[in-house]
């Protein structure tokens, strides 16, 4: 189970008036290498993945999770006083049409969200790349919306989000090594 | 040589509804612990390397990986 902290894990603050930034956004939200996509993926990886690692696809799955957060309340700022015509001259006038000014899941080329964009093969090494290979995707998006975003507030915001994709990147990477510890070797022989 | 293949204990609860599976395995394929390849390893004589699909003894990844080790149950 989980508590709830009534608040987000790094502050957000968006200080320019541009919904176009939003159409960026989405796509850590909904998109393949976004951060719902990455919290599903660990949290239900973990279940068959070794126990010395179980805690560390929580960790980082729930994690996520308050990144999602965060992603939505940029999006929610940039868009929530939008008037149709701006939604229109953002670019944002297909998801104006469908969804007003609700959030969906969906990236930033309107393609909703779909489990296909995750995997759970079961074997651990396997779902372990998988990981670090969605860590790096994902650090390369932010770094595309920061080069298309002029906004300070919002970069920081995006740069420290960057930096935890690096961060779970080395996780990972270390539970690899933890996989591949020679452990129990003796026993079953 | 490393060993291909890894062993672990998963947590039982005693409440879980079908017996146990006590120990459980994975494949940890030789390519996880090379890095680079060092240059002149040993290779394997070419009819070999055909059926197995690598020059290398040290990539060779049979599988199931021998010795095939029960896995102990009880
Ligand atoms: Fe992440």
């Amino acid at each position: 189970m989980w508590y709830y902290e009534k608040k987000l894990e790094y502050p957000v603050k968006v200080s320019t008036c541009n919904p176009t930034l939003a159409k960026y956004l989405i796509e850590q939200y909904g998109g393949a290498d976004g951060e719902l996509a990455a919290a599903l993926r660990y949290l239900n990886q973990r279940y068959t993945i070794p126990d010395k690692v179980i805690g560390l696809l929580t960790d980082i799955g729930t994690e996520e999770f308050a990144h999602l957060e965060m992603i939505a309340t940029m999006i929610y700022k940039l868009t929530k006083d939008a008037t149709p015509e701006m939604m229109k001259q953002a670019g944002l006038d297909p998801h104006y049409v469908n969804h007003d000014s609700a959030l969906f899941y969906h990236n930033a080329a309107g393609a909703p969200w779909t489990a296909t964009y995750i995997q759970a093969k079961g074997d651990p090494i396997a779902d372990l790349y998988e990981d670090i290979a969605a860590e790096e995707k994902a650090r390369a998006t932010y770094q595309w919306i920061i080069n298309l975003s002029d906004d300070p507030d919002l970069n920081d915001g995006l740069k420290y989000l960057r930096e935890r994709e690096v961060v779970h990147s080395q996780r990972f990477r270390e539970a690899v090594e933890i996989l591949k510890e020679e452990r129990d070797k003796k026993i079953f022989f | 040589m490393h060993t291909l293949r890894k062993y672990y204990h998963p947590y039982i609860s005693p409440f879980d509804p079908c017996p146990p599976i006590k120990v459980k395995g994975y494949e940890t394929p030789p390519n996880l612990y090379m890095g680079f390849q060092p240059p002149s390893l040993p290779q394997f004589e070419p009819k070999k390397a055909l059926a197995y699909g690598t020059l290398w003894p040290a990539l060779y990844s049979p599988y199931p990986s021998p010795p095939v080790r029960k896995e102990v149950n009880e």
